[in-house]
């Protein structure tokens, strides 16, 4: 099992007291897997994507990936998590606005300390960016942006790629071949993927399928 | 409409408190400190005038008896019977307890309207009555009122127009006190003289006529000390502005879509204008009435310092109080409401011209492009080239002026083209994700930090600038001193008679006595004062020559040649072997050119045979006295108790020096005081930028805390950028400063005193600086870098958030 | 005449001493009042009386120049003793101020001298008499044995003017009120006062245009006191006039919120002096002028009923006003009426 949630219940402190985002989640998934995590707004999706990124911490259960429990690590092993080990593909890019996109995309890769010139030289090509390498983030649109920040992620090769509506900016053709591209390195690697959307076309696509209601899986 | 609107604009402060306290504080302090400066050196200007308008001397010409010693009263009595309008006046000194007391005795009566400190007459405290008659009154300023508070004084009045050490009483109690009954030191002229009077030389004769001094010898002489200050003291307030600047710049940005949305619901860009007007008024008024407050603590916190250091290096007496002068906190608070509106007019003109509907661009203001900084870098060479200009062709003291602020402003204009030169070239070197990230990023800061960093360095170059300068002078003047106070002692006879008796009775207990005997007179047009000497080992082995004929002495000596002041030289354009000629039609080639420092006049030293012959008139009061250094003190003694002479008639060589290092190591103080507040408003300049730039900062550091860097990393790497930019901004202040105390030295000083002085450098003292320099810039950097490294996950997860 | 030099003292004084003119009126601060009955007594009298708060020696003449002009010329020494008697050079109290002008049709020049007592530079004394500040003086040129300002020698110059006048009497010195006791209120303030209004003048002026040589008349003011006004009185108009016929008038009126207190003597051809009863003198002012930021009246009615006088006064100059440390206007006058004739007018209180 590469990833494996157990009975995960998370709460946020509110104006009107604690609220209740997620009340008892478990899953797995396994290398070489993919999995769609749908629900509505607000139905806990990025709480779940955040904890399992080590980004913040359940109140209850257990997180375990390559089977090493991540909840209660202290802050530099889950930044050693997200550099190693996760990589994330944010529904707002959030590239980093100072560098080009040639260094967004080594970015990760190099933190994690496996660039590979190669496979960075196949990404810019199979999603478009051959043209965009000197570019800066602010002087590219959306759908560029998103596409840098699934390369950044594809090349630092993570063992756990987790997405947050990583195709939602992009027309759907598009959309279609970067999933395709995604699944096929997630399968010639071993990695896993887990991605949240709102899709069922896109989640029709992937190994498995949760859905989240209300904080609970149904 | 209105106070909606403003209530709304004003939340924002309310949001952000500490960038309004920034704002605040950044402009008080600017304005304290440049009140504070303003404040002393009116106080100082203040004070020379009453000290130069004692009993009219400044503007009244006055007759003195012609062999130095007192007038008769009787004399005075019949220049008035026929029809000169004099007053008498009995000057002396005279101790009580601690306190040395200069007593001015006057005739209230006679003593011309001009000449009046005090109105006796017409009350001013006292009466007539009172003042003439016993135990008769002291008219003394309160420093000196406390200072002779248990002494045996006749009854005390304070008044705020005697100079402090001085105290004016009648005179008839001065030739009581002064133990001179029917004596006079000198007469007053009246400016009206009857139209009809028995010439002078008839109804007293053996009287000398003296005009006032042309301008206030003391004013000049202090003016390079009030200089410092000023120059200080204006920019800190320039440093000062920075910070509002860029505090009033990031409020305007951040409210931006406010300013929209107001637009968009009815408010019209005039009135949204005025409104934001309005807002800014307040802020400079309350930080000024602020900043004039805190400047007057300042003010009353260095005027002793100052004090002594005017009295110890001039003579200057200041009085140790601060007086609060309307003028001056009213102009404190002017230059506050200015100085914000000047930072803000960029802002109010982008509130003003702004497009209804563009799109926010919260960061446009923190991405200012490169192009921008290419902009300043030419506006700054062009500003080289003006300096450059002016420093080939321009003369006087305010082309000094002009060449100093073109050097600092392009100095300033091309820091963040260095910065961005030194940081791409950190990229080119680095290798590593996250360095080469910091030094893009770092670079992406620039345009928000430059203001700031520019500010620190002024305030850096400032201080290398005057301190070198400072510095120089101190060690100039203090070899100087060595070399022109050679002798052990300095005597000086009250009149013709007593300076001969001095003479006679030192010459068989000394080495030698030397004459310092001078004349004044004309040279080349200016007021010159002519010294005769003897040939001596002393002149030849001491003298602060800064350019010489090889047998300069000789020459003198044999009457052939002269020696010229540095002052009359430089004021001429004298080189060696010019013929000077001297009052009375003799001339003579200049054999040599000295260094004569604090001294605004002209000086030709000749041979003193020559001076003698020339000038029989001229005074021979003062001798200098070699003798053993153990047996100075001694001697000095014998001579004051064998002749009973006033205490002030000898000094020795000693004391001069040890009081003058004293003062140097005062004026120090005050220029140290007003370094640290420079730097410290420097130091906030920079805290403001990185507070405000920390709150947009997060959005950007998230990213790379999702990929695996810790926050105390992060926050590690905040702190590094602050010294980095640091470290840049004091090299740069390096050569900037040294440039500035260059123009202070060979150019200001120049221009306004007539003297150069070489300039030291002081490697040691930079190192100091720039260590503080990165205390200042970690600093300011670590209440941002703190609230980083605790900043919670859920605060960092909110900018992935699907909501935001 | 009085008032004025209440005020010099005032001034000389300082706040101490300006609580008011009652102040002055009822503490005589250990100086002598003057008594009636007192007999005045020649020369002693001519000289100073330092145990008085007050006194004056005060010269005015109406001139008529070679050029055909009029002119008018003022002489006065004030003594003010800052406590009663003598000391030792600069000790002395006694303070001394001297006044001098000279008026044309359309120029009034006016210089003022101070000095203290005791060393030299002013005083009076009365054998040889000579009244002296700074280069001013009035001395006598009497023969030995005769009156000592019967012939008098008078200079004074300012920074732009200058006079030297001959002064000789043609009649006897006139004591005013009984025998030179001079009542100032009805609350009996007094002084001792007398006058020479009977001088030919001949002697030179200097103005900014030249000399110009001078003849005339004169008339010589001698008056001491201690308690000069009464508390309501503001100020006062004095007159010495001289009628064509010989005959003189010295009246005054003290102001206060009433009618004011008038005295005068009139003086027979003869040099007989005749002391009116108070209130006798009226006098009304007929025409204000704007001088110096002050309404002063330049042209005045005088009357005195029981001598047959009703006449008119009319400033030589209107712009007679003395710039001094305490200012008032002093100036000559024509008289047209029921008389004509020359004088001259003082003054003081005028808002």
């Amino acid at each position: 099992m590469l990833l494996a949630v157990s009975n995960v219940t998370k709460s946020y402190a509110t104006g009107e007291g604690k609220l209740q985002v997620l009340k008892g989640v478990s899953f797995s998934l396994e290398a070489g897997g993919s999995l769609a995590l749908t629900g509505e707004s607000g139905s806990g999706k990025s709480t779940l994507l955040h904890l399992v990124a080590g980004l913040d911490s359940p109140d209850a259960g257990e997180i375990v990936i390559e089977g090493k429990n991540i909840v209660g690590l202290g802050d530099a092993q889950l930044a050693a998590l997200r550099r190693q080990s996760v990589g994330l593909v944010f529904q707002q890019y959030n590239l980093i606005p100072s560098l080009d996109v040639a260094a967004n995309l080594a970015f990760h890769s190099r933190l994690a300390g496996r660039d590979d010139a190669d496979l960075r030289a196949m990404l810019t090509e199979r999603l478009g960016l051959t043209g965009l390498l000197d570019r800066y983030p602010e002087q590219l649109s959306g759908g560029q942006q998103q596409r840098v920040a699934i390369g950044r992620t594809l090349a630092a090769r993570p063992k756990l790629i987790l997405a947050d509506e990583p195709t939602g900016n992009l027309d759907e053709a598009t959309g279609d071949s970067v999933l395709g591209l995604m699944l096929q390195l997630v399968a010639k690697t071993g990695a896993a993927l887990l991605m949240v959307t709102h899709s069922e076309r896109l989640a029709a696509r992937l190994g498995s399928r949760i859905h989240l209601r209300a904080g609970q899986l149904v | 409409m209105y106070t909606n609107s403003l209530v709304a604009l004003l939340s924002h402060w309310w949001r952000k408190p500490l960038q309004l306290a920034m704002l605040l504080l950044g402009l008080s302090l600017a304005t304290a400190i440049w009140s504070a400066v303003q404040a002393i050196n009116d106080e100082a200007r203040a004070s020379y005038a009453r000290a130069a308008a004692m009993v009219g001397q400044d503007r009244l010409p006055s007759l003195f008896a012609a062999d130095g010693t007192y007038i008769n009263q009787a004399v005075y009595v019949s220049l008035r019977r026929s029809g000169w309008s004099v007053s008498p006046v009995l000057e002396g000194t005279k101790r009580y307890g601690d306190v040395r007391l200069r007593i001015i005795g006057i005739d209230p009566l006679t003593l011309p309207a001009e000449a009046r400190q005090v109105d006796v007459v017409a009350g001013g405290g006292g009466s007539l009555r009172e003042f003439i008659a016993q135990p008769g009154l002291f008219y003394v300023s309160a420093e000196t009122a406390s200072a002779l508070m248990d002494e045996q004084t006749p009854p005390l009045r304070i008044v705020k127009s005697v100079p402090p050490g001085v105290a004016i009483t009648d005179i008839g109690q001065a030739q009581v006190l002064l133990g001179a009954p029917g004596k006079l030191s000198r007469m007053i002229l009246s400016p009206q003289q009857p139209l009809v009077q028995v010439p002078l030389a008839a109804a007293a004769p053996g009287l000398v006529r003296k005009e006032p001094p042309a301008e206030s010898a003391m004013s000049r002489l202090t003016d390079s000390f009030h200089l410092n200050l000023t120059a200080f003291g204006f920019l800190a307030f320039a440093v000062g502005l920075f910070i509002v600047h860029s505090a009033v710049g990031l409020a305007f940005e951040q409210r931006r879509s406010m300013f929209r949305t107001l637009r968009a619901l009815g408010l019209p860009s005039r009135s949204l204008v005025l409104l934001l007007a309005l807002e800014l008024l307040t802020f400079a008024v309350v930080a000024g009435c602020v900043g004039v407050a805190m400047g007057y603590l300042v003010a009353a916190m260095l005027l002793p310092d100052v004090a002594t250091s005017l009295r110890g290096l001039y003579g200057a007496e200041l009085e140790g109080t601060l007086s609060l002068r309307p003028s001056v906190w009213g102009a404190g608070l002017i230059i506050a409401i200015l100085g914000t509106f000047a930072s803000g007019l960029q802002g109010l003109w982008q509130a003003a011209r702004m497009p209804l509907l563009a799109p926010a661009r919260p960061r446009a203001w923190a991405l200012a492009s490169e192009q921008q900084i290419l902009v300043q870098a030419i506006v700054a060479t062009l500003l080289l080239v003006m300096a450059g200009g002016l420093l080939m062709f321009g003369t006087g003291l305010i082309a000094g002026f002009a060449l100093l602020a073109t050097l600092l402003l392009s100095g300033a204009l091309v820091l963040p083209l260095l910065l961005m030169l030194a940081l791409k070239a950190g990229t080119w070197v680095s290798r590593g994700a996250v360095l080469q990230w910091f030094w893009s990023d770092t670079r992406q800061q620039l345009p928000g930090l430059s203001l700031a960093l520019m500010a620190l360095l002024l305030a850096l170059a400032a201080n290398i600038g005057v301190g070198s300068m400072v510095s120089s002078f101190r060690l100039t003047f203090l070899g100087w001193l060595d070399q022109r106070l050679a002798s052990e002692l300095y005597v000086a006879g009250r009149n013709t008679a007593e300076a001969e008796t001095m003479h006679d009775w030192l010459v068989p207990r000394s080495d030698a006595v030397l004459p310092i005997w001078n004349t004044e007179g004309e040279v080349m047009g200016q007021p010159v004062l002519i010294y005769g000497i003897v040939d001596h080992a002393t002149y030849r082995a001491k003298w602060p020559m800064l350019e010489a004929m090889p047998n300069v002495w000789d020459e003198v000596a044999a009457g052939k040649a002269l020696l010229a002041n540095e002052q009359l030289a430089r004021r001429n354009h004298l080189k060696l072997g010019d013929s000077v000629r001297l009052p009375g039609g003799h001339a003579l080639p200049v054999a040599g050119i000295f260094s004569d420092y604090g001294n605004p006049k002209g000086q030709v030293i000749i041979a003193n045979d020559l001076l003698v012959r020339f000038y029989p008139e001229a005074s021979r009061l003062r001798y200098a006295v070699r003798v053993a250094p153990a047996k100075a003190a001694d001697l000095a003694d014998a001579l004051r108790s064998a002749l009973n002479l006033p205490e002030e008639a000898v000094i020795d060589q000693a004391s001069i020096k040890a009081t003058s290092l004293k003062i140097f190591e005062r004026t120090f103080a005050v220029t140290a005081a007003l370094n640290v507040l420079t730097l410290g408003v420097a130091a906030l300049a920079m805290l403001a930028s990185f507070v405000t730039l920390s709150g947009m900062r997060v959005a950007q550091l998230a990213p790379l805390w999702a990929m695996g860097l810790t926050r105390p990393h992060i926050a590690g790497l905040e702190l590094l950028r602050s010294l980095a930019l640091a470290a840049v901004t004091v090299l740069a202040a390096i050569p900037l400063g040294l440039g500035l105390a260059w123009v202070l030295l060979a150019v200001v000083n120049v221009e306004a005193f007539g003297w150069r002085l070489p300039l030291y450098i002081f490697p040691f003292e930079w190192l100091k600086l720039g260590l503080l320099a990165l205390l200042v810039a970690g600093l300011s950097v670590l209440l941002p870098a703190i609230r980083l490294m605790r900043l919670a996950p859920a605060d960092l997860l909110r900018i992935f958030a699907d909501e935001r | 005449m009085n008032a004025k030099a209440c005020l010099f003292y005032l001034c000389l004084a300082g706040p101490a001493m300006a609580q008011g003119f009652a102040g002055l009126g009822s503490d005589s601060g250990g100086f002598a009042l003057p008594q009636e009955g007192t007999v005045l007594n020649f020369p002693q009298d001519h000289g100073p009386h330092p145990q008085f708060r007050i006194e004056w020696w005060y010269v005015t003449a109406n001139l008529h120049g070679a050029d055909g002009q009029s002119y008018g010329a003022q002489w006065t020494l004030f003594r003010a003793a800052l406590s009663p008697g003598e000391g030792e050079g600069w000790q002395s109290p006694q303070a001394w101020m001297g006044h001098a002008a000279l008026t044309s049709k359309d120029s009034h020049h006016v210089a003022e001298r101070l000095a203290r007592g005791g060393i030299g530079q002013a005083g009076v004394t009365f054998t040889p008499f000579v009244a002296f500040i700074d280069d001013w003086k009035m001395a006598s040129k009497s023969a030995p044995g005769a009156d000592e300002i019967a012939d008098l020698e008078v200079s004074a110059a300012g920074t732009d003017f200058a006079y030297d006048l001959t002064l000789s009497a043609k009649g006897p010195i006139v004591l005013h009120g009984q025998s030179g006791y001079s009542v100032k209120s009805p609350e009996g303030q007094a002084s001792h006062y007398y006058s020479q209004p009977a001088y030919k003048v001949s002697g030179q002026i200097t103005l900014p245009g030249g000399p110009v040589a001078v003849t005339g008349q004169a008339w010589l003011d001698r008056e001491w006191s201690s308690q000069p006004l009464s508390a309501n009185q503001s100020g006062w108009d004095w007159f010495s006039l001289h009628f064509d016929d010989g005959t003189k008038l010295m009246g005054y009126r003290l102001r206060d919120s009433g009618a004011g207190f008038s005295v005068a003597t009139w003086i027979a051809g003869d040099g007989r002096a005749e002391p009116q009863a108070p209130g006798a003198l009226r006098v009304t002012p007929l025409e204000t002028a704007r001088v110096a930021d002050h309404d002063i009246p330049v042209r005045w009615r005088i009357e005195l009923p029981g001598k047959g006088i009703n006449v008119t006064t009319k400033a030589l100059n209107p712009n007679a006003w003395m710039n001094t440390q305490v200012p008032y206007w002093e100036g000559p006058v024509t008289i047209e009426g029921s008389h004509q004739g020359e004088g001259y007018v003082e003054m003081t209180g005028y808002q």
